[in-house]
């Protein structure tokens, strides 16, 4: 009776030891996948001039998405000057300063912004930055990614704000440190790196977005002058040339896809990189 | 008496070299002055009083020790005397707390906690060069001479000065648990306070690092005021001149550290160095 219970409990482990293994092999297995895949399919059509050089006419074979690698990172850069310098005060007032009831409002709201659907910003951004000046721009891009990257700047920056002890604060205050300045120069950089990271992951989220931008920066054949016009972006001309019937274009779309997801990955690596060399605040 | 030594500590609040010199030729006069003087204080934690009608006098260049049971409201009282408290929500103080004379709830906080120095329980380093450390109360403060020089002096006061002069640049974070609490200690005497707090300092540190505080303790006498929460009565025995014992939010009995610890007056007081509770 025992041993078979023994035996029944044994059994039970390794069954259940394996199921969360082989679950645990598949989250690895996915992105190795993926990734593999781009490989295959996308790394010949890379070379330097994918990089520079505008796309061709159908027909003509060669040419590049330089012109949405441009467009993607210029819309990067609007995104990151319109929604982290927000983000991370919002979030250091939820750390630092809120109260209850109203931080808890706040805090809500994050999380409702943070969910809404991306091709539904896409739709206000529309609403509010194309249809005024009747035409599609960067400008309208990027605040469309800016509105994304807010609720998760507020949040990660929140969380690495409230890791850093309360003791620190309790030192510079009793230095004489006004509280403002308590933040300024001990909280923050305590919590500096972790923040940063949140910060380059947010926007690394943000680059794949497509919905958002078919309504704001819509595309571009051409080089995109200045932040007025409607300009090409990584994730859209991957959408536009997967859909294409031209096989030499569908290269194409598998060398974008390959590029964004390697930016995505260097910046997360960035991330862990900043991190490990910052180290720890913990004392004692 | 009180208001002369309020004048000195503004116009010489940078210069501690010139202040430890002085001090040492009139310490006779200040001898039996107060720094503190408080009365009838009260304190709340929103609706829960945590001390109840608290007198206590804290002489001038004398380490006053704090002792009594977990919860009786010693750190609390510590951290009213540089209005640490007030960082806390909810809270409220009743009486009246004389620093000089001078009521501290009339003086403006910062002024007050460059004066009222604190050392807390664990040691708690910025996440800043050993320098940066210390030089931190002198920067946010606006001091403009040489901070290389205070630095320097700041570091020898707190007895570390031999053991990081040559790593002055290296995270704070590198230095062990007893080294870190020196440098909490040089981080407070770098902006010369009249007074230090010391909120249960050695508490987390091992037998000859409190050794060395307790030493430490003993030669800054001669240009600072010190207050000292502490769980371990031996401690409070060594290296305290004037003993307060708490119990439950009141202050029991205050008097020279030897009467109280070899014929306190009050039976609670025998009973808790005696060792039969808390």
């Amino acid at each position: 009776m025992s041993n078979l219970r023994l035996a029944w409990r044994k059994g039970l482990n390794i069954v259940m030891l394996s199921l969360t293994g082989v679950a645990a092999f598949l989250v690895v297995a996915v992105l190795f996948l993926i990734l593999g895949f781009l490989i295959y399919n996308g790394a010949k059509s890379l070379n330097w001039a994918f990089f520079t050089q505008l796309p061709k006419p159908v027909g003509e074979t060669g040419g590049g998405m330089g012109n949405a690698i441009v467009g993607s990172l210029k819309l990067l850069l609007l995104a990151a000057v319109m929604g982290l310098p927000v983000g991370l005060m919002a979030g250091v007032y939820l750390a630092e300063f809120g109260g209850k009831t109203f931080s808890f409002v706040i805090r809500y709201t994050t999380d409702l912004l943070n969910g809404v659907p991306s091709i539904v910003i896409g739709i206000f951004a529309f609403a509010v930055a194309v249809v005024p000046v009747k035409h599609f721009s960067t400008l309208a891009g990027g605040l469309a990614l800016g509105f994304m990257v807010i609720p998760i700047t507020v949040r990660s920056t929140e969380e690495f704000l409230r890791a850093v002890p309360g003791s620190l604060r309790e030192g510079a205050m009793a230095l004489g440190a006004s509280k403002w300045r308590t933040i300024a120069t001990v909280v923050l950089p305590a919590a500096g790196g972790g923040i940063l990271t949140g910060m380059l992951l947010s926007l690394a989220r943000v680059a794949g977005e497509t919905a958002p931008l078919l309504f704001s920066a819509f595309s571009n054949t051409y080089w995109s002058p200045g932040w007025g016009q409607p300009t090409a972006s990584l994730p859209v001309m991957i959408y536009r040339y997967a859909l294409s019937p031209y096989d030499d274009w569908h290269r194409q779309a598998w060398a974008g896809g390959l590029v964004l997801l390697s930016l995505v990955l260097i910046a997360n690596l960035g991330c862990r990189l900043i991190l490990n060399r910052r180290g720890s605040f913990r004392s004692v | 008496m009180a208001s002369a030594a309020q004048g000195k500590s503004t116009t010489t609040r940078f210069a501690p070299h010139a202040r430890a010199a002085e001090v040492s030729s009139t310490a006779s006069a200040k001898e039996a002055a107060l720094r503190f003087q408080i009365s009838d204080l009260n304190f709340f934690y929103g609706p829960k009083q945590a001390v109840f009608g608290l007198n206590l006098k804290i002489p001038a260049n004398k380490v006053t020790a704090l002792i009594g049971p977990s919860g009786c409201g010693k750190s609390t009282f510590l951290r009213t005397l540089n209005r640490m408290n007030e960082i806390i929500r909810n809270t409220r103080v009743e009486g009246e707390i004389l620093l000089d004379g001078q009521e501290i709830r009339t003086m403006d906080v910062v002024g007050l906690r460059r004066r009222v120095g604190m050392v807390f329980q664990r040691p708690n380093p910025f996440p800043k060069s050993i320098y940066d450390n210390v030089a931190y109360g002198l920067r946010i403060n606006g001091y403009k001479g040489r901070l290389d020089d205070l630095v320097e002096h700041s570091l020898k006061r707190a007895a570390l000065w031999e053991e990081v002069k040559d790593y002055l640049k290296k995270s704070a974070f590198a230095l062990s648990g007893g080294q870190q609490q020196r440098l909490c200690i040089a981080r407070a005497l770098a902006i010369d306070p009249e007074v230090l707090l010391l909120d249960e300092p050695c508490s987390a540190l091992d037998p000859v690092t409190t050794a060395k505080i307790e030493e430490l303790m003993f030669q800054l006498k001669d240009s600072c005021t010190m207050a000292i929460v502490t769980h371990n009565m031996q401690q409070a025995a060594r290296a305290s001149d004037y003993t307060a014992f708490m119990l439950d939010g009141k202050l029991i009995e205050h008097s020279e550290t030897p009467k109280l610890f070899t014929t306190p007056t009050d039976p609670r007081t025998e009973a808790y160095i005696t060792g039969r509770f808390g």
